[in-house]
């Protein structure tokens, strides 16, 4: 996303800025960083009824800069759009003040954005990272197994998984092997041709225009079958003599992973074969951290909490500092419709960073490390010290709950 | 037998012999298969005619709707023969069905549907579901021309239908006289052509054509042909009146003052007149010579009765209540259906007794046509389910033999497949077939599982010597010599080359007390939803392991301790350890005994009761001590049971034959041409047979079992504890997908989302996303809360929302799903996450 201007003030925070969204992922970063109150100013169709004093009704398209005061935010993220519905803020010849408009944001299209109660440090944040024009990494990876293959294109900020493939593949049975040789090769077929759409390799646009820019592949599975992929691969790039697929297969890496679903993602990517690899992608760093997450957690010695209770709780007891003191954090958190919700982490992050000296890190949702952490719900400390019995008091509330419940369930 | 190619009727009319029985289906048909209008038609119709004829006449609203049904809704007609009917003689009214049956020779005649004339309802119930068809025909447009076709298809069914013991039938029937004195022809019989009073007479040959004209949609008027064709016809018969066989002439003057006599008489008199002999003589001469005219010709006689009752005169109507003044075959009917020159005697008298039949029919009283479920409904019903009722249920005992092949012919009508309507348990149990155990082999990766259970299919001569030494020297080709055992499980050629079995093999051998289906597990890691697959079929496990230095022990850090404690988790509770290599120790019974040390009380503390457990030493490569005792010098330490003895001691777990039916589907293949959908997979419940409908979970679509196959062979049912190839119809094969459940429409497993499990943690459990698997079923889905721990062996509640459920504790978790899955509650689960079983655990509620 190109930063085109900025107005915002460092002190208070209050200003805007204007972008102009480039590519898919950018819609991703729009998505983190309007919130509902914030102000959106971007061109928008809209349809105008006008009667006329004869009384016939005329209706037709105008093209008017909306500024729109954002109640809610929609985002695909399989096609990558961001919709974002509101009132109207300020009045022009053909919109009222506080008429209802949803803006389609679209690439390449500008639009500002202005933030009423000011841009706090995660905004800022995320507005440097989204603002970043440094080239991003990019992965294509086939999570695999026999007659089931899911395509994934996971980018810095994104896994999104673009097709998932079922193809029943016959079992081995007596006298029926045919049965699982056709079946696999017409998995491989499909699950090729398939790819080859996604991947775009001919398509000039792409790969000709940028001849430097090969993405990589990954295939992983349980097993052998991303290994017969390759071969596969291999075979039909030759038969077929398909040059910018022959391209392609150097940089088709082979992994290991233990089931064909897409959150075994995270173990592949997670494997030093694979990290060696791949250039250190924020997916990769999340993916670790997690890690190094789940193994404090399973020494069980006070030193790793999940849940927002526990983790403020270790934050307000300074365990989460200097030397080691980790937050993690899900940027669907700072997502949140409720204002103060929002504001509620915003202060847990700027504790953390500024008052305590922790490490601070923003895990995407999209990712299978976030999607990690929203099982945890959404927040996880790693400590500096060890803190028992954080969950305590708070589960004598439960109980109490609970009892209340149960009492009410005699009732019924 | 509906619809009819033209030259089946012909080639059926000939045999007719007990066309009586035909006439009894067009009776029932002519009265149930109503169209909905027709039936609307026919109540108001009744209303008019009860408002009509005064109150002093009891008349029942079925005898009403019949006679409405004859006059074709004519009210006035219907009145003035109800009045005709009913006002003279009360005696009629009291027993109403009787004395109708004797009034009404025109219904017979026409077809009529008869309350009373039904005399076996559970004939007629058969008939019916045979017979759907041609009711619709017939019922929809009760033209003259349906009613004829009736007529010649319904000889066609009971002849086809009955020829096969009709000698029987003739001579040991309950109502023979009956069966025999109705024959199709008789259609006719009753036409007062001969022995009607004269007056009548001048109309019957003229006004025939008549109705057929108005009827058939044409002017009421004869056309100039038909007058002039019923001119000649006129002609005819005067001449033949005149000069015709003496007997014919007789027999008309006979009748008419018998008629004329026993209008006086009391009823009982009248059925010992001879004259009605002799038109069943002229229908029994046409069955054998003219047969094929009867197709096109008899069409038009079934109505005369309509037009010759309309004027009926009043005080004559109680002569034409004697069913025995039949007639001499009418000049129309010899033209038909020749003269008859020569007459059987015995048929003769076999005919004096006709009008009995029906009257002293026991099941003829209390005939009730419309008590029963219209055949309509049945056929629909039995298609429903995809059964046909059962026989027993529609048809009377002295029918049994009449309807047993009736049945035959309408699966040949009905599409689908045709269930026995076995009672699969009483079956299963009166079979007295040998116990059956499936077992899964399982262990560490090249611990020797396949080769195993190759060496074990070889010594049972499961395999032949010659496919095995073709085996082995393919795989020394490749250098692998000794895998060659392995082989006769490891089939895919990815296998071969590899060396490690990817997938379950499954493989049948039998010894004397019991029938064994193999499960040959994968041993390694990546594999493993493989062979839980194949453990949820296990009724026991065979736990191989590799009795060589440090193998015992790589083993027992991997896939020997996991794959316990899966099958452990799994309901698995007998296993025999198979101590595999015993020769590459030379036997050694301190290495023996080491092993089996160690692997009991691994055992014991993952919940194996140690009785349950055998330690058993062999040498799948060489075969000792499989099948056969070892004799090794080294081994005489070892005097207890060989592989193939402890295998045959395994006891059997109950299994749950008469709930639902529950099959996880193992595979979904093409298993050749003539079954184009084919599934196989263990029957965790319940039972099935041919013919079955069952239901496919969750795509919630229903097939059809075509066939069943079980250990290759075409069976007629499978129980649970077995596996099953089922050959299905009636559905499209991307509806089922390995792990998805068959089951019994009726009893059909939910889909849930969510739901509370009890689980074992086999490694630290968080809130995080794992793999749920049951069988076959592998699903995404995430552990979302966990809810408690628990005590593992009284199950109270040590403490609730644990931060994490640490490995060997039990808890309790709610898991979430990514897709809904029929699950159900008690169904043990498998969580595995990043190629480790977390844990395993019982379903407790869904969600």
């Amino acid at each position: 996303m190109r930063l085109l201007k900025s107005q915002i003030d460092k002190k208070h925070g209050s200003g805007f800025a204007t972008f102009l969204p480039e590519e898919p992922e950018d819609m991703w970063h729009a998505y983190n960083l309007i919130q509902p109150t914030d102000l959106v100013r971007a061109k928008a169709l809209r349809r105008v009824t006008k009667t006329s004093d004869s009384g016939s009704v005329v209706s037709e398209r105008v093209k008017v800069d909306l500024t729109i005061a954002v109640t809610s935010t929609d985002f695909d993220v399989g096609s990558g759009q961001l919709h974002v519905a509101g009132r109207v803020a300020v009045e022009n010849d053909y919109v009222k003040l506080g008429g209802h408009h949803t803006l389609d944001l679209e690439l390449n299209r500008r639009f500002t954005l202005e933030k009423v109660d000011g841009w706090d440090s995660v905004a800022l944040e995320m507005l440097r990272e989204a603002c970043e024009t440094e080239r991003k990494a990019e992965l294509w990876a086939v999570v695999m197994g026999e007659g089931i293959a899911n395509i994934c294109l996971i980018t810095e900020h994104q896994t999104i998984l673009r097709q998932r493939i079922e193809v029943p593949v016959p079992r081995k049975r007596r006298g029926g092997l045919d049965g699982h040789d056709k079946g696999m090769e017409k998995f491989f077929w499909t699950t090729l041709t398939t790819l080859l759409r996604h991947l775009d390799l001919s398509g000039a646009s792409s790969s000709a225009s940028t001849p430097d820019k090969t993405v990589p592949l990954l295939l992983a599975s349980p097993g052998f079958v991303a290994q017969s992929f390759l071969a596969y691969i291999k075979a039909e790039a030759t038969r077929t003599t398909n040059k910018p697929l022959l391209a392609l297969l150097p940089t088709i890496i082979v992994a290991h992973s233990s089931s064909p679903h897409v959150h075994s993602l995270a173990e592949v990517l997670a494997s030093p074969a694979i990290t060696t690899k791949l250039s250190d992608t924020k997916y990769a760093r999340e993916t670790a951290l997690m890690d190094k997450f789940n193994t404090f957690i399973r020494q069980d010695d006070g030193r790793a909490w999940y849940g927002p209770r526990e983790v403020e709780r270790a934050v307000e007891k300074g365990a989460v500092g200097r030397g080691g003191g980790v937050l993690l954090i899900s940027n669907a958190l700072f997502r949140a419709q409720n204002v103060a919700e929002r504001k509620r982490w915003v202060t847990l992050v700027d504790r953390v960073r500024e008052v305590e000296g922790g490490e601070v890190r923003v895990l995407s949702s999209l990712h299978e490390s976030g999607q990690r952490l929203e099982a945890l719900g959404n927040v996880a400390a790693i400590l500096t010290f060890p803190l028992e019995d954080l969950d305590e008091e708070e589960e004598e509330e439960e109980s109490v709950d609970a009892a209340v419940v149960e009492e009410e369930a005699m009732v019924i | 037998m509906p619809p009819k190619s033209g030259h089946h009727r012909a080639k059926n009319v000939g045999f007719d012999d007990d066309d009586g029985y035909s006439d009894d289906y067009l009776e029932e048909e002519e009265g149930d298969g109503m169209t909905d209008e027709d039936r609307e038609q026919l109540r108001i119709g009744t209303a008019k005619a009860r408002e009509a004829l005064d109150s002093s006449i009891t008349v029942s609203d079925a005898q009403i709707q019949e006679s409405l049904w004859h006059y074709f809704y004519d009210v006035e007609k219907t009145v003035a023969y109800l009045k005709n009917k009913f006002a003279p003689t009360p005696k009629t009214t009291s027993t109403p069905s009787k004395k109708q049956k004797a009034t009404s020779r025109f219904d017979q005649a026409a077809s009529a549907a008869g309350v009373e004339t039904n005399s076996t309802p559970g004939k007629q119930t058969t008939s019916h579901a045979q017979l759907g068809e041609i009711q619709e025909s017939t019922c929809t447009a009760p033209s003259l021309k349906s009613l004829a076709r009736q007529c010649v298809e319904n000889v066609n069914l009971s002849d086809s239908g009955t020829s096969v013991d009709e000698s029987s039938v003739r001579d040991k029937s309950l109502y023979p006289a009956f069966v025999d004195t109705f024959p199709t022809s008789n259609f006719f019989w009753d036409t007062p052509w001969g022995n009607v009073p004269p007056h009548r007479l001048g109309e019957i040959t003229v006004e025939p054509l008549l109705p057929r004209g108005r009827l058939l949609g044409g002017s009421s008027k004869p056309s100039k042909l038909a007058a002039l064709a019923a001119a000649r016809k006129r002609k005819q018969d005067e001449a033949k009146n005149v000069a015709s066989l003496p007997h014919e002439h007789d027999t008309r003057t006979e009748a008419d003052t018998a008629v004329a006599l026993l209008d006086r008489l009391s009823f009982k008199a009248k059925d010992t007149t001879g004259p009605p002999s002799i038109p069943k003589e002229a229908e029994k001469k046409p069955r054998h010579s003219r047969y094929p005219t009867r197709k096109r010709s008899p069409s038009p006689t079934p109505e005369i009765p309509k037009t010759e009752e309309r004027p009926p005169p009043k005080s004559t109507a109680p002569a034409i209540e004697f069913p025995d003044l039949r007639a001499p075959p009418s000049i129309f009917a010899s033209v038909l259906c020749g003269t008859s020159a020569h007459q059987p005697i015995n048929q003769i008298s076999e005919f004096t007794s006709f009008p009995l039949p029906y009257t002293n029919f026991p099941g003829f009283k209390d005939a009730n046509p419309f008590a029963n479920p219209s055949p309509d409904d049945l056929v629909l019903s039995a298609q429903a389910k995809g059964t046909k009722p059962k026989p027993a249920k529609t048809k009377k005992s002295n029918g049994e033999h009449l309807a047993a092949p009736m049945e035959k012919l309408a699966v040949d009508e009905i599409p689908r497949v045709k269930s026995k309507n076995l009672n699969v348990v009483e079956e299963f149990e009166k079979s007295g077939m040998k116990r059956m155990a499936n077992f899964v082999v399982i262990g560490h990766v090249d611990h020797g599982k396949s080769t195993l259970m190759g060496r074990l299919l070889c010594d049972l001569k499961v395999v032949d010597q010659r496919s095995l030494d073709k085996l082995r020297k393919e795989a020394e080709t490749i250098g692998k010599s000794s895998f060659a055992l392995a082989w006769v499980m490891d089939q895919t050629s990815e296998e071969r080359s590899r060396g490690v079995t990817v997938d379950i093999a499954t493989n049948y051998f039998e010894t004397e007390k019991t029938r064994f289906t193999i499960l040959d597990a994968p041993g390694h890691r990546d594999f493993i939803p493989n062979m839980i697959a194949g453990a949820s079929q296990a009724d026991f496990a065979v736990l191989v392991i590799d009795a060589s230095t440090n193998s015992f022990e790589s083993g027992l850090k991997g896939q020997t301790k996991e794959h316990a404690l899966l099958v452990r988790s799994m309901g698995v509770q007998r296993l025999v350890v198979a101590v595999n290599k015993m020769d590459t120790v030379s036997w050694s019974q301190e290495r023996f005994e080491e092993i089996s040390q160690q692997m009991g009380t691994f055992l014991t503390t993952a919940s194996f009761s140690a009785k349950s457990i055998t330690f058993i030493p062999c040498a799948g490569l060489t075969g000792e001590n499989v099948t056969k005792k070892v004799e090794d010098p080294n081994a005489k330490w070892y005097t207890g049971e060989t592989l193939i003895e402890a295998l045959d001691s395994s006891e059997i777990a109950k299994r749950n034959i008469g709930k639902p039916l529950r099959l996880t589907i193992g595979d979904v293949f093409r298993g050749g041409i003539t079954n184009p959908v084919s599934i196989s997979g263990r029957i965790d419940a319940g039972s099935v047979q041919v013919g079955d409908i069952i239901l496919a979970m969750p795509a919630n679509e229903t097939a059809a079992v075509k066939a069943i196959e079980l250990e290759n062979e075409p069976v007629d049912w499978a129980v649970a504890g077995q596996i099953p190839t089922l050959h299905l119809t009636d559905i499209d094969p991307v509806h089922l997908r390995s792990g998805d459940i068959v089951c019994d429409p009726k009893n059909a497993v939910k889909l849930i989302k969510s739901f509370t499990c009890k689980i074992l943690a086999f490694e630290h459990v968080l809130p995080m996303s794992v793999e749920v698997f049951r069988g076959r079923l592998q699903a995404e889905g995430k552990v979302k809360r966990l809810v408690a721990v628990l005590n593992k062996t009284s199950g109270d509640i040590i403490k609730n929302k644990p931060r994490i459920v640490k490995p060997g504790e039990v808890a309790r978790v709610i898991v979430e799903l990514d897709r809904e899955l029929p699950l159900e509650p008690g169904t043990r689960v498998v969580l595995r996450e990043g190629g480790n079983t977390v844990a395993a655990g019982l379903l407790e509620v869904s969600i």
